[in-house]
């Protein structure tokens, strides 16, 4: 059974603006789905629909055989945005016991799994501090291990590095395929990097914009466990190559220009 | 690993500690600058008007402006011979009226934010109700007064309680406003993330909302805390109180001409107080909001 099933999902905003049209996709448990495109082509809207924060005009979305709704209520879904939104008033250690609060965990097993997550995310040690107290690395850390302490079946990840300066964005592109390895989940990650989405990923989703459709989809076929090294290999590049030439057919001629003027209504 | 990379400074606890100390006394001399720039420009102001006769804004003789020693002094004085210094009286006065004022501030505050919380919870009541709560305020309170101590009194309150009910009269507003704008205040993506974890409605108002709110509603609790005081004092008038600052007002308002300083250093009383309450919230709040320093509203 896959993971996530999107049949026909397409959504308008107001009358006029088409965010998403005939989306369909099919996530399989374990894989690391990466969603490029231009600006305005729905990438981030069509993340939100498979998290039911958003509803979709259209079509059908299924995850783990069952609504997005009724996926969400039973906690499914771990999120990342691209600020980490950790509570101010809170520690890291209770930010990331937060969700586990509301499933109703009782203090110690808490206590445990806050634990167990701080080491996943190398932050051993600085449960006591305050998140404006960490480094804007850290705090997305904090938040992603928020997000899996409450072993969600799918991880969305809304360009959670896309605020981090490069050199902090590969270490963390590191770690999270290693957190990813350790806690088998299923993630789907929205980004504007090429490289960020081909070292990363199992499979390339590339979109298009005005209205957002699926126009490709990259099979990365990069031997795991991905490294530093996997950045210098070869077919690294090819495969760098063959996800930018599918951008830009899928955004050619008079669609560029379009996309230069207007906004972006999905964000 | 690299998390060695990114550790938060931390200073000697030493060099903290030296930097608290010069901080406080750069305060405290800011403090008795100020003061004594205010005592000087009202002697200054007093011997030049006097001294050329002008009689704009108005008259300045012994009456509109006894000398600041004077008004200082007369805390030490004995109004009647054998009887408590003024100060003494003005104390426990004072400290009356600090008991309906931190009533009805309790009161004001706990209405004030449920209300805020009700409003912020429904637009139909919000369209309904802000008008009339807003039209509360605007009603003089000098009017309602009476009206409370006479309704009150029907019932067998004591006096000083109505006194709270006037004092929370004027605590509430500035409470629900904030509340209502802080609530509303949390950011999106919070409410998000909510939404994923299926979080209820209580358990969002409670984790997320209220604390976000917080340092809104502190603003408005520091309103608050000063008109509350007001409240109480304006609240003795009309309810005969003799045993608070409003009594001591009224009684010194009497011998004004007789007696100028008197008055004036109720009024200094009344305003220490006042400023007692509000420095009482603004610790209150530094214990309570956990914020980056950046953040703090």
């Amino acid at each position: 059974m896959s993971v996530v099933e999107l049949q026909g999902v397409s959504k308008s905003f107001g009358r006029d603006v088409t965010a998403l049209e005939g989306i369909e996709l099919k996530i399989e448990q374990g894989e690391f789905i990466s969603l490029i495109g231009p600006s305005g082509c729905g990438k981030s809207t069509l993340l939100r629909i498979m998290g039911d924060l958003v509803e979709p005009s259209s079509g059908r979305v299924v995850v783990n055989g069952k609504t997005a709704r009724q996926a969400r209520i039973d906690r499914e879904y771990g999120i990342v945005f691209q600020d980490a939104v950790l509570f101010d008033w809170r520690t890291v250690l209770r930010n990331i016991s937060l969700p586990l609060e509301l499933s109703g965990w009782d203090r110690r097993r808490r206590k445990g799994r806050v634990r167990e997550m701080l080491e996943l995310v190398e932050l051993t040690g600085f449960g006591d501090h305050y998140p404006w107290q960490l480094s804007g690395g850290m705090q997305q850390r904090v938040s992603i291990a928020r997000a899996l302490s409450f072993d969600p079946a799918l991880l969305l990840m809304d360009e959670p590095f896309g605020a981090l300066d490069e050199m902090t964005r590969e270490r963390l592109n590191l770690e999270l395929l290693q957190i990813w390895a350790r806690s088998a989940s299923t993630i789907v990650f929205v980004t504007h990097s090429i490289a960020e989405a081909v070292f990363l990923s199992t499979r390339v989703v590339v979109m298009s914009a005005r209205p957002g459709r699926i126009s490709d989809v990259v099979s990365i076929d990069l031997p795991q466990p991905r490294t530093g090294l996997t950045r210098e290999d070869p077919h690294f590049f090819e495969l760098v190559t063959e996800v930018r030439e599918a951008l830009h057919l899928g955004s050619d001629g008079e669609r560029g220009t379009a996309q230069a003027s207007a906004g972006d209504p999905a964000v | 690993m690299a998390s060695s990379a990114l550790a938060i400074p931390r200073r000697s606890a030493r060099a903290t500690a030296r930097e608290h100390l010069g901080d406080l006394a750069v305060r405290a001399g800011t403090f008795v600058l100020v003061l004594a720039a205010l005592w000087a420009g009202w002697e200054a102001y007093r011997w030049l008007w006097m001294r050329e006769g002008w009689t704009r804004p108005f008259v300045v003789d012994e009456t509109t402006m006894p000398r600041i020693h004077e008004i200082v002094g007369q805390l030490f004085e004995r109004l009647q011979p054998g009887g408590p210094l003024l100060i003494e009286l003005l104390f426990d006065a004072a400290i009356f009226t600090a008991k309906e004022a931190a009533v009805g501030f309790a009161l004001g505050a706990s209405v004030g934010f449920a209300l805020g919380v009700v409003l912020a919870h429904s637009r139909l009541l919000q369209r309904g109700l802000l008008p009339y709560v807003i039209a509360s305020q605007t009603v003089p309170i000098l009017a309602v007064a009476p009206l409370v101590v006479v309704y009150l009194g029907s019932l067998n309150v004591p006096a000083w309680f109505s006194v709270s009910v006037i004092s929370a009269y004027l605590t509430f507003f500035p409470v629900t406003i904030n509340t209502l704008r802080g609530l509303h205040s949390a950011d999106a993506r919070a409410v998000e993330l909510m939404r994923s974890y299926a979080a209820g409605r209580w358990s969002l108002l409670w984790k997320v909302r209220v604390p976000a709110s917080l340092p809104y509603i502190f603003s408005a609790l520091k309103v608050s805390a000063t008109a509350s005081v007001v409240g109480a004092i304006i609240g003795e008038l009309p309810s005969s109180i003799q045993e608070g600052l409003g009594g001591a007002i009224l009684n010194f308002n009497q011998y004004y001409t007789l007696d100028p300083a008197s008055l004036w250093a109720t009024n200094i009383i009344a305003a220490l107080l006042g400023i007692t309450f509000f420095i009482a919230v603004h610790l209150a709040e530094r214990l309570v909001v956990r914020r980056a320093p950046e953040n703090v509203a």
